[in-house]
Formats: structure tokens, C-alpha cells, sequence
């Protein structure tokens, strides 16, 4: 393990034991199992499965600045749930999250069609692209809320990503999440490969579509089971991998569990100050990544580039 | 006059009389005339407000596919509301009045965003797509912002704020029109008096500025009447991002000059005529009330994808 890791666990662990600690309710062994455990949990998974999620969607594209909440992965998702949630409310929750993992890797695979017709040197292009492709998506996904009545789920579920619905029985999906990061991490050099493009892979002996595949796989899940279980949180995927890769290189292998640590630090630290900021109500982890995510982006943005 | 405006001009009166006369019948037709004629009259004020705002902003920034909202001028606007509230507390705001209320944010968010856009345009002039990115990160920070500060104050009062995030052309807020006609008519007016200098300062700085013109200055003057347009547009009926990417696009098609005395009302008579035609057609004939925006701001939508994916970026 490298210092990284071991200066990250040791940021990460206190903000847990906060997260434990800190709650309107008093604090009992019921509440602990209960609630403040499984939130704690759920934040940790999350962040690092988003975080994962943005590399992995970040070396698929080929572009520093991108992420699944801006390729319509994270609108596809919640396009497929709201399509299911019509058609069949009762469908155990397995079934949707298998209709929004789908739904998300065609809404992904179809960003991917569109930036081919890009020019190559537009770099900023694909995000641009990517935020107004989702808005799109969004667009399509508020019009059937408006016409359904569903706009209050789609308000608060969906578009703000917050953690005080989580409860034991609620997140365990997230392992799942947790998993496809795992398996992402297996993979890591093949996607170190596939970012050098299409050529080098072949001719280096690796198929690209099926890494191609895998990394889509792996992305859609993700954001998948983070949208049916919290709803949607900005900004990590993105800000978290090009923070990483500034400090420490692109050597995925090493950096993969750095950049996971650092998005749980992120989500954990934002959860934390949404829950103190109005005590004893709280503040959807969104809103706050929101606002420091962009802040953190417009630097990565004008900053100047770390290496030549 | 050109043909193609007075035509348009024709089609814009017939949309007018259809929107006001169709169906009107039973005891009540006064009532229903003068809910009506409020609600057309918002309608043209928002069209008028949005294509100059549009029309103008695409001068300064340079380019055919931005508009002032892509760049988040209307998220800064519903901050400033929210951050006013904030500010002044709820009850200190309830005793400006409607009026001043609104005349405060108009003039706070004239101030801001001259400063703000000002310095983004002077510093990222050259490189267009990292000037659009800014401006819609800006504005999705400004959106976080306005429900951070709204949470702070009030966690109930989030659905306040939350009503004023989607667009509706059928909700026009009635007691601001007389001030938002003065407004609107201002800035049209002045767009059109300065018409040549805008047409000069199209060309760019060095060029504007060999011609004689005080660049910098024209230039802010001329983002504080976007600021004081978009204002007005977004307090009457909401957030549009793309309705004046779609004016102005339909403007350019209509007039071939590039001069601002031909191109201004051409996107003006436009903008009526989308919001009217359109709201008449949804409103009495699909029956669905809301739909209008939605419907435009999705085709807008896609047509500023098309736009970029076809890398027509100036």
C-alpha cells in the first residue's frame, strides 16, 4: 500500500467515526445498526464506486473531462427506472436495476457514437457535447414527470442525490457497486491501454471493443445501482480522477484505490457538512457537491497543465 | 420595410387575434379576454426580451450558438432572488413591494454580471469551447447554490425556489408586466440606436477599435442590457436556455444582412410568433398547458447538439 492510501485512511476513518457520531436522533444500538452504520457505509461505496466509475468513463472517452453524470449515462439510468416505475411499479428491485443498467449503457453507447463525428483536436468539445446531450435526456425525463405526476420523485430522488433515506436493507446494493470498482481494478491496465487508442491496443494484442464493453458494463452498473439507491451526485467522477492523476500520474494500477479513497473522502467529508450546516435538518449531498464540484472543476479548467 | 418582415409581422397580428378571439364565448368573455390579453402581452415582452438579449450576446461573445442563458445568466438571476431573500430576510423583501423587489434584482444582477461576464469574455475570447464550458458549469453552480442558500435559510422553502426552475409561458407574473414593458422597450430601443456600433463591434477589438470605437465600454454596456433583459424574461416566465439559440437561428434565415437595424426586428416579430403560434396551438388545441416550453427547449436543445457536433462554432 502506498503513502497515498495510508494518508487517505487516515483522513478517512475519523470522518467516519464523525459520521457515526453525528445525527438528530440520540444514539442507541438500534440507531447505530440501523442507520447511522449502513449511511456511513453507503457514502464510503459511493464515493469510491463514482469516483471509479469517472476514470474508468474518462479512459473509454479518451477526454479528461468527462464523467457518467455528464455522458447521459446517469440520465439514461434514470430514464430506464422512471420507464419501469410506469410500466411495472411492483417489479422487485432487482428487475430495476437491470432495466436502468441497460437503459444507461445504451444512453452511454449512444454519447460514444455521437463524439465520433467530433473533430479530434476540440478537446473541450466532448463535454460540451456530453452536458447537452444529457440536458436533453433530463429534458425528455422531466417532460414524462411533468405528464405522469412523478416530478416529485424525479425532484427529490432522482436529480438530488442524498443519503437520509439510507437505512439497513436500503443500500445493500451498493456492494454491488462496490464489486464492479473491485472489477475495474483488475482491469486496470487494459483500460491504461485502451486510452493510448484503438491502434496501439490492437497492436498490442487487446481487443479493443471488448474492453470497450467491459468498461461500459462496469460504468453503467454503477451509476445504475448509485441512481436507484440515492439518486444522482455530481461532480465526483470528474473532479476526484483529474485531482489524482495531477498528484500522483496515470499509472492506473496504483492510482485506482487512491482515486476510490479519495471519492469516499469527498462524499463523506460533503454528507457531513450537509448534515451540520442547518442541524438538526439536513442538506442533499448534491447540493453541496454541487457547489464545491463546480468550484473544483472551473480550476481544473483555467488551471495551468501540471505536466507539459 | 422588407417583405419577409411585414409578412411576418402579418402572421404575428393573425397568431395575436387567434390567441385572443379562439373559443371565446359565454357570460364570462370580458374576464377571459383580459386573463388573455395579460398573458399575450407577457408572451411578446418574453419574445422580444429573449431575441435581442440573444441577438446581442452572440455579437459581443462572437459566435452564432450561445445565448445568454447557456451561459448562465438566468441561474445568476434566481440566485440573486434567493440571495436577496437571504439578505434582507423574508419579511425585510415582503416591504419593498413587488416593484422595488424586482427592480433591486435587476439592478444587482446588472452590476454582477457585467463584472462576471465581462471579465470571462475579455479572457477567454479566443478559446470558444472553453468559454461555453465555464459559463454552463457557472450555471450549474449558481442553480447549487441558489438551493444551498435557499436550504440554509429555510429547509422549507426549498420548493419556492424549486417552482421558479422550469419554465411555463401560460404563468406570466402580471404585476411586473408595466415595469418589464418599460424595460424591454429601453433596451430595444437603445439595441436599435446603437444598431451601426454594434454591427462594429461584431468585427472584434483590434478592428472595432481602429475604427474608433470605445470597445470596452460598448461592451459593457451592451452585456448590461442582456443582464437587465434576461432578468426580465426570467421573472416573467422562467428559465428558456435555448429559445433565442432557436430565435436568432431563424433570424439569420430570414434576413440575409448581418446589420443589427435589420436583424433585430426580424428576432423580435419571431419571438413573438413562436411563443404566441406556439402556446395557441398547445394550449387550445393539444390541451396540454405546460408542454410549450419543454417542447422548445428540447428542440432547442437539439439543435444546439447539431450545431456543435457539426463544429459550427463562430
Amino acid at each position: 500500500m502506498g503513502r497515498a492510501c495510508l494518508i487517505l485512511l487516515a483522513v478517512l476513518l475519523p470522518l467516519a467515526a464523525v459520521s457515526l457520531l453525528v445525527g438528530a436522533a440520540g444514539m442507541d444500538a438500534q440507531i447505530f445498526a440501523l442507520s447511522r452504520l449502513p449511511r456511513t457505509l453507503a457514502v464510503i461505496l459511493t464515493g469510491a464506486a463514482l469516483a471509479i466509475a469517472g476514470v474508468v468513463m474518462q479512459q473509454l472517452v479518451r477526454n479528461r473531462f468527462v464523467e457518467p453524470g455528464t455522458t447521459g449515462t446517469a440520465e439514461g439510468a434514470a430514464l430506464g427506472l422512471l420507464a419501469i416505475t410506469l410500466w411495472a411499479p411492483a417489479a422487485p428491485i432487482w428487475a430495476k436495476m437491470v432495466v436502468a443498467s441497460l437503459s444507461a449503457m445504451a444512453a452511454t453507447a449512444l454519447f460514444l457514437r455521437l463524439i465520433r463525428a467530433l473533430p479530434p483536436r476540440e478537446v473541450l468539445l466532448v463535454p460540451l457535447v456530453g452536458i447537452v446531450f444529457s440536458g436533453v435526456l433530463g429534458a425528455v425525463v422531466t417532460f414524462i414527470g411533468w405528464q405522469t405526476d412523478l416530478m416529485q420523485m424525479i425532484g427529490i430522488w432522482l436529480m438530488m442525490g442524498e443519503f437520509s433515506g439510507v437505512i439497513a436493507g436500503r443500500y445493500e446494493l451498493l456492494w454491488i457497486a462496490g464489486g464492479a470498482a473491485v472489477l475495474a481494478w483488475a482491469a486496470a491496465d487494459r483500460f491504461a491501454i485502451l486510452s493510448l487508442g484503438p491502434e496501439a491496443a490492437i497492436g498490442l494484442g487487446l481487443s479493443p471493443d471488448a474492453v470497450m464493453r467491459l468498461g461500459l458494463v462496469v460504468v453503467s452498473v454503477t451509476m445504475a445501482l448509485v441512481i436507484v439507491t440515492v439518486g444522482m451526485i455530481p461532480f465526483v467522477g470528474l473532479v476526484v480522477p483529474n485531482i489524482v492523476s495531477r498528484r500522483m500520474g496515470d499509472n492506473l494500477r496504483t492510482t485506482l484505490p487512491v482515486t476510490a479513497l479519495a471519492g469516499a473522502v469527498l462524499v463523506l467529508t460533503c454528507d457531513i457538512v450537509g448534515r451540520l450546516v442547518r442541524y438538526p435538518y439536513e442538506m442533499p449531498v448534491g447540493t453541496v457537491l454541487g457547489v464545491l464540484g463546480a468550484g473544483l472543476f472551473l480550476w481544473l479548467l483555467y488551471r495551468e497543465p501540471a505536466r507539459a | 420595410m422588407p417583405k419577409r418582415l411585414i409578412v411576418l409581422m402579418v402572421a404575428l397580428l393573425l397568431a395575436c387575434a387567434a390567441y385572443l378571439f379562439w373559443g371565446l364565448s359565454g357570460p364570462r368573455w370580458g374576464f377571459v379576454l383580459g386573463l388573455r390579453a395579460l398573458k399575450l402581452a407577457g408572451m411578446l415582452l418574453v419574445g422580444a426580451a429573449v431575441a435581442v438579449a440573444t441577438v446581442l450576446f452572440q455579437t459581443v461573445s462572437r459566435n452564432r450558438i450561445l445565448t445568454p442563458q447557456i451561459m448562465g445568466f438566468d441561474a445568476l438571476y434566481v440566485l440573486l432572488q434567493t440571495a436577496l431573500v437571504a439578505s434582507l430576510g423574508v419579511t425585510g423583501f415582503a416591504g419593498l413591494g413587488d416593484l422595488g423587489k424586482f427592480a433591486l434584482e435587476v439592478a444587482a444582477m446588472v452590476a454582477l454580471a457585467v463584472v462576471l461576464f465581462g471579465t470571462l469574455l475579455g479572457r477567454a475570447g479566443q478559446d470558444i469551447p472553453r468559454l461555453i464550458l465555464t459559463g454552463v458549469i457557472l450555471g450549474v453552480m449558481f442553480r447549487a447554490l441558489t438551493g444551498f442558500v435557499a436550504r440554509v435559510l429555510d429547509p422549507n422553502a426549498y420548493a419556492v425556489v424549486q417552482s421558479a426552475s422550469f419554465a411555463s409561458f401560460s404563468r406570466v407574473e402580471a404585476g411586473l408586466l408595466p415595469l418589464a414593458a418599460l424595460l424591454v422597450l429601453v433596451a430595444v430601443a437603445l439595441a436599435l440606436r446603437f444598431g451601426p456600433a454594434l454591427d462594429v463591434l461584431a468585427l472584434g477589438r483590434p478592428m472595432a477599435l481602429s475604427l474608433g470605437l470605445a470597445h470596452d465600454r460598448l461592451l459593457r454596456g451592451v452585456l448590461a442590457l442582456v443582464a437587465v433583459l434576461v432578468a426580465v424574461s426570467t421573472a416573467l416566465v422562467g428559465p428558456v436556455a435555448f429559445l433565442g439559440l432557436i430565435l436568432t437561428g431563424l433570424a439569420h434565415v430570414a434576413t440575409p444582412s448581418h446589420h443589427h437595424r435589420a436583424l433585430l426586428p426580424m428576432a423580435i416579430v419571431l419571438g413573438g410568433l413562436v411563443l404566441v403560434a406556439g402556446q395557441t396551438l398547445f394550449e387550445r388545441a393539444f390541451g396540454l398547458q405546460s408542454a410549450l416550453s419543454v417542447v422548445i427547449e428540447g428542440l432547442g436543445g437539439l439543435f444546439f447538439l447539431w450545431l456543435l457536433l457539426k463544429g459550427k462554432l463562430r
